[in-house]
């Protein structure tokens, strides 16, 4: 991934910035531009989400692409965060543990390497919450 | 608007063909729809090229150009189109043809598929696959293309009866037609502990539930029907073309294990073709995954939510089963070159309507294909009748 395109990202990965339409009250994460139920009549600002969710699916990935390759098996699922949206993310916690429906928070953790510059790039995960 | 007919066919072998170019897998497989339509080059309007990502796996882009200077139209001046919905481009392009041939702008259309998968190592191709979904958002968490459709599996198994043996004779079925298939690349049976036995790739999906990486390409001609018995004693109507979008991230869907681009594609199609359920006589679908099969024929219509891994139990999509389903053997064993699947659908149920299917043929006067671009942002449904 490139560097430009990483570093715009930052403020949503690092520390859960996503949106929020302040005319019908939708939370987006990841962040929109654009509310797709009030179209040109929403506004958007942005809303940093507390990091709460639960999970809604989930799977282990075991083989995984050049980047991910030193870090399988890595428990991958559909989180639901306690204002709405929903996003995909890594769950750090032992691969038998993972169960639909269990509770997690946001923890900002390595997420992967680049293999051909080294780059490390940081994001969020969730782990278990209790 | 014009009705429009199929009145050929081809497709290369699938398979790993370490020996042959991108380019020359084109053009094989133009020159066999071209040969069996009984046309010539110079009598093509237009070409419409679905590929999916000839930019990363051979580093070559302006696709369209190319292959209409391979396939001899360069001093023709022929337009050629590329198009572009990750597994879904073959479909896509099947429509772009039927579309500019019902409009009347054109009369005599190629619609093809390509992709040369093999020339690039696993874990580049499992990174490229990944770029049909959310790249910024599911893949840069971690998300690979089996990793998302493993997620649609955990959900629907956790609401839906449906058992990882049920889920396993979808790819023994699938082996099944492969076998029966010359140009799958799988023509080998397989059992359900072959399935279970393989190596977990994202639970709870194993090696052997995964449609293989593929070199391939396929290619039919369209015509305006009025037209099609100057080519041809046995024309394939096209009943229905259909299309539908949803979000590009899985976890952005109204329900995971439910495909809606599916259910609108499916929908648009039957009302456009004025058919029901009991008219189609067999479906190719889109099995880039088992979970994916049974996803498809639940969102198709064919059974309820729930019910298509009994379906499958019972023998009913098999060859001699109610309603067939991916008689080619699929993407599971038939293989997947991502941009070709979608026409090799349409030069299956084409293959199989006109009596010409061998040992694999089932009795059937109407098929539906069903082309799926990442876990389900383009559908692409297409009726076709004998
Ligand atoms: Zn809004």
């Amino acid at each position: 991934m490139s560097v430009s395109r990483f570093w715009r990202k930052i403020p949503q990965r690092y520390n859960l910035v996503g949106t929020k339409c302040t005319t019908c009250g939708r939370h987006f994460f990841p962040p929109r531009s654009l509310c797709p139920d009030c179209r040109r009549s929403g506004n958007i600002v942005d809303h940093k989400f507390t990091g709460e969710g639960a999970v809604v699916t989930y799977t282990v990935i075991r083989s995984a692409s050049d980047q991910f390759e030193n870090t399988t098996p890595y428990v991958l699922a559909v989180v639901e965060l306690d204002e709405g949206p929903r996003l995909t993310t890594q769950v750090a916690c032992p691969i038998e543990d993972i169960k639909i429906g269990m509770r997690v928070k946001s923890v900002f953790r390595r997420i992967a390497a680049d293999g051909e510059s080294g780059t490390i790039h940081y994001g969020t995960k969730f782990v278990p919450a209790e | 608007m014009r009705d429009v007919a199929v009145i050929g066919v081809g497709c290369t072998e699938f398979g790993e063909h370490w020996g042959t170019s991108f380019r020359d897998l084109f053009v094989k497989a133009g020159a066999l729809a071209l040969e069996d339509a009984g046309v010539t080059g110079e009598r093509l309007d237009a070409l419409y090229v679905g590929n999916m990502s000839a930019g990363r796996f051979v580093e070559q882009e302006h696709i369209g150009a190319l292959i209409a200077d391979y396939a001899g139209l360069a001093t023709n001046n022929t337009p050629s189109t590329r198009v572009e919905a990750a597994c879904a481009s073959g479909g896509l392009a099947f429509r772009q043809a039927v579309i500019a041939v019902a409009s009347g702008m054109e009369d005599v259309v190629v619609a093809a598929g390509v992709e040369k998968m093999t020339d690039v190592g696993t874990g580049a191709s499992v990174d490229m696959l990944a770029s049909a979904a959310d790249r910024e958002w599911e893949g840069f968490a971690g998300a690979t293309f089996p990793g998302l459709y493993a997620m649609i599996a955990n959900d629907y198994m956790h609401r839906y009866p449906l058992t990882r043996e049920q889920l396993a004779l979808v790819a023994v079925k699938n082996h099944e037609n492969g076998a029966k298939n010359p140009i799958a690349q799988f023509r080998n049976r397989i059992t359900v502990d072959t399935v279970l036995n393989s190596s977990l790739v994202a639970d709870p999906l194993r090696l052997f539930d995964c449609s293989p990486i593929t070199d391939g390409a396929a290619a039919v001609v369209v015509v305006p029907l009025e037209r099609a018995r100057e080519f041809t004693d046995s024309p394939v109507r096209v009943l229905a073309s259909a299309q539908a979008s949803d979000t590009i991230a899985l976890h952005d869907r109204r329900d995971i294990s439910t495909l809606d681009a599916s259910v609108a594609a499916g929908k648009r199609a039957f009302t456009q073709a004025g058919l029901t359920h009991k008219d189609i006589d067999m479906l190719e679908v889109h099995d880039c995954f088992t979970i994916a099969e049974i996803c498809a024929i639940e969102d198709l219509g064919f059974c309820k939510k729930g019910e298509a891994g009994r379906l499958t139990a019972d023998g009913a999509t098999a060859l001699g089963g109610e309603i067939p389903v991916n008689t080619s053997g699929g993407l599971k064993a038939c293989g997947h070159p991502v941009g070709a699947t979608g026409i090799k659908q349409i030069y299956e149920i084409v293959s199989q309507l006109r009596g010409e299917a061998g040992a694999r043929q089932v009795d059937a006067e109407i098929g539906m294909a069903h082309n799926v671009g990442g876990t389900g942002a383009t559908v692409v449904v297409h009726i076709l009748g004998a």
